[in-house]
């Protein structure tokens, strides 16, 4: 008795359901929408795992939006406020802590594996013929996705925040003509406050991601028009004449529909980059906030995030003729030569095995990306501020030193020398290590580097007494290693005559080098 | 050419006058509607563009502002002084209060430097011991009298203009000094 009406309720419940969905594809046309969409044929060499970066940088962006309209439930972009607001995300609304690490960790891995898709575009010929505004509205993309970086930087309103505006009105400012102008357009006004803020927050949450959105339409349009890039094969080559017909036929003979049959990579892909970043979340924890951002600490050591630490270290290492101009052209070159590409590079083989100029583009972006990078984080070409007081002397730099030496060590500590110069490598790394500063220079060149200065060393001449220059130099021709005798002047011959030695050494400073030759040996 | 072959085909059938006269009356109120809307559109533009640039436009002057009584530095000395920005808004908090380093040489012989590094406007921090200003993003150093020590900075501490009134450090200041407008 029971079992018929159990059916019977089944298939009510299933007529019912499939009558509900019957009726809204016949509004909706939503077969017909899923036909075209994520049913569209692809080439099953195209199912492949080098394929899912642009799906996961996707997956990316969705998950910015959704954890960044929540950070918003509690955000102010306000000078006086925003970092009040990000401390209490941070540390007392409930879970906020990690929709902060989440958001941020995401947009590691956005800007991360947005790069891994375009080197895989890149390297596997995708952005060739018929293909060139899917490349151009990538690069777009891309574009977009360095700004939301960098607006989201200033949005996690700190020091480094504050000081990175700096930066930004300061490249402004070498704009010729209207760099002035600019710098107020930037700013909002005069000067670095909450209007600067305010329009950066404009910025990231509405105007930016706007234009991503618009952009992501027509980059997966263009790859539902145009279909995605076969893999390609040594050997096949790109002709615009029979291209198209060639890209049917492989549709035709060795097709299949994306979804539910090409897909499966791209969400097993998809978990792995959610797990992924969840994890990063919970183990690292949000970004900052670091300081403040109040003007008026100045002891701060500003850096950038991380993908825009190889132009911090650029921007070091350039040298001055070149700066202004690199600073405001590098980028546009940049992107004028991305966007060229697939014009100057139309046609012809795909592969990267047959490719080996793209290859090496590629390993010396990467390796020049990567160097400059750890550079930013090492940045050797800083001084150190707090060398001075906070680095050790090692004992064997102190002992059996004359109270003139030792006076010179202090001088040494006190006229900030190893915010620049380390000793035994522990100080700053702008100057040269002094720990074979004796083997380098004579008393008399020390005497004058410390001077006059150069080779970008400041001169202290001025601020520095003769007494205090001497008892300097006193102590830093002892600076060398064991066994290796002192620079010696190039006026003087290598092995002296012997009757000539007493007379020769007799200069001025005769006593400090036989002083000099002990301690050491 | 293929909208050449579309439209002839149309055409032949319906060359009669009536139907000419239809199409350009259609064509014409197309066009009006075009024409009306691109009329509306630059009407507001205008004002979205004119809110958005008005920044780019006004370039607002540098103002007197007191750092207070000039005993306060003792002649010889370099020390960090701070003053609010004259535009400040209400909710601008903190952010509002700018930092300048104030050297008294002797007298009322005074030089005040601002304190954004004249490479890339990172705080530059002042070591009395050896009388210099290092900058601790790119490495800049200024000696004591702002000028150019060592490093990338292009040129020297960038100085406000500064005057002795009634016993008080005046400074014009108020804007961001860069390259583009170094005596702000």
């Amino acid at each position: 008795m029971s079992e018929p009406t159990k059916k019977t309720a089944k298939n009510l419940a299933f007529d019912a359901a499939q009558g509900i969905f019957v009726w809204l594809d016949k509004r909706l046309h939503l077969t017909d929408l899923w036909e075209h969409t994520a049913g569209h044929h692809i080439p099953r060499s195209s199912a492949s795992w080098f394929y899912v970066f642009g799906s996961a940088t996707l997956l990316c962006l969705i998950l910015q939006i959704v954890t960044g309209s929540l950070l918003a439930f509690a955000y102010v972009p306000s000078g006086a406020e925003a970092y009040t607001t990000l401390e209490y995300l941070t540390y007392e609304q409930p879970v906020g802590w990690f929709l902060r690490a989440m958001h941020y960790w995401g947009s590691n891995f956005m800007v991360a594996i947005m790069f891994l898709h375009m080197t895989q575009v890149f390297l596997f010929g995708a952005y060739k013929y018929p293909r060139e505004i899917t490349w151009i509205s990538g690069c777009i993309l891309m574009v977009c996705t360095l700004g939301m970086a960098f607006t989201g930087q200033v949005l996690r309103f700190d020091e480094d925040a504050y000081w990175g505006l700096g930066i930004g009105a300061a490249i402004m400012g070498r704009v010729p003509l209207i760099g002035e102008n600019l710098v107020h357009l930037m700013l909002g006004g005069p000067i670095i406050a909450s209007e600067t803020l305010s329009r950066f927050f404009s910025l990231h949450v509405f105007i930016i991601p706007g234009t991503i959105l618009a952009l992501v339409a027509l980059h997966l349009r263009m790859v539902l028009t145009k279909g995605i890039n076969e893999y390609p094969e040594p050997g096949r080559l790109v002709d615009r004449n029979t291209y198209d017909k060639e890209y049917e036929e492989i549709l035709k003979k060795d097709g299949m529909p994306f979804a539910p049959h090409g897909i499966w990579k791209d969400l097993v892909a998809a978990a792995f980059v959610l797990v992924a970043i969840l994890a990063c979340a919970a183990i690292f924890g949000p970004k900052g906030p670091t300081g403040p951002p109040y003007p008026t600490e100045i002891d701060t050591v500003p850096r950038p995030d991380f993908f825009f630490m190889w132009i911090f270290a650029v921007a070091a290492l350039m040298p001055e003729y070149m700066e202004s101009f690199l600073l405001l052209t590098g980028g546009p070159i940049i992107l004028l030569i991305l966007f060229a590409l697939p014009f100057i590079n139309n046609t012809g083989e795909k592969s990267w095995r047959r490719r080996p100029i793209a290859v090496l583009t590629v390993i010396f972006v990467y390796l020049a990306l990567g160097l400059l990078t750890y550079l930013g984080f090492t940045s050797p070409w800083s001084p150190e501020m707090t060398a001075w007081t906070a680095d050790p002397t090692e004992q064997s730099r102190v002992l059996d030193r004359t109270p003139l030496e030792l006076q010179g060590l202090v001088v040494l500590q006190n006229k900030q020398c190893r915010n620049c110069h380390a000793i035994d490598g522990v100080g700053g790394k702008r100057g040269p290590d002094l720990a074979d500063v004796g083997t380098r220079l004579t008393k008399d060149q020390m005497i004058r580097q410390v001077i006059q200065g150069g080779g970008n060393m400041p001169a202290y001449g001025k601020n520095l007494s003769p007494y205090e220059v001497e008892a300097l130099v006193s102590y830093m021709v002892t600076l060398r290693p064991e066994n290796q005798p002192p620079a010696r002047d190039s006026t003087w011959p290598a092995i002296p005559p012997k009757e000539n030695v007493s007379t020769k050494e007799a200069g001025p400073h005769a006593g400090h080098l036989e002083k000099t030759a002990d301690p050491q040996s | 050419m293929i909208s050449h072959r579309h439209k002839e085909p149309e055409k032949k059938p319906c060359a009669c006058e009536g139907a000419d006269k239809a199409t350009s009356r259609r064509d014409f109120l197309f066009k009006m509607g075009v024409g009306l809307n691109v009329v509306a559109g630059a009407m507001v533009s205008l004002p979205l563009i004119g809110y958005v640039m008005s920044s780019f436009v006004k370039i607002l002057p540098t103002k007197g502002i007191s750092l207070g009584p000039i005993d306060q530095f003792p002649e010889g000395t370099t020390r960090l002084a701070t003053y609010t920005n004259p535009y400040r808004r209400p909710w601008d908090g903190e952010t509002a209060e700018i930092p300048c380093w104030v050297r008294r040489i002797q007298g009322e012989q005074f030089q005040v430097f601002a304190i954004n590094c004249t490479h890339l406007g990172c705080p530059v921090r002042w070591f009395d011991e050896s009388k210099l200003f290092m900058c601790p993003c790119h490495g800049g150093a200024f000696y004591q009298d702002g000028s150019h020590a060592s490093g990338p900075p292009p040129r020297g501490l960038y100085e406000y203009k500064v005057s002795v009134v009634n016993n008080e450090l005046i400074i014009d200041a108020g804007l961001l000094p860069t390259l583009a407008r170094p005596n702000a």
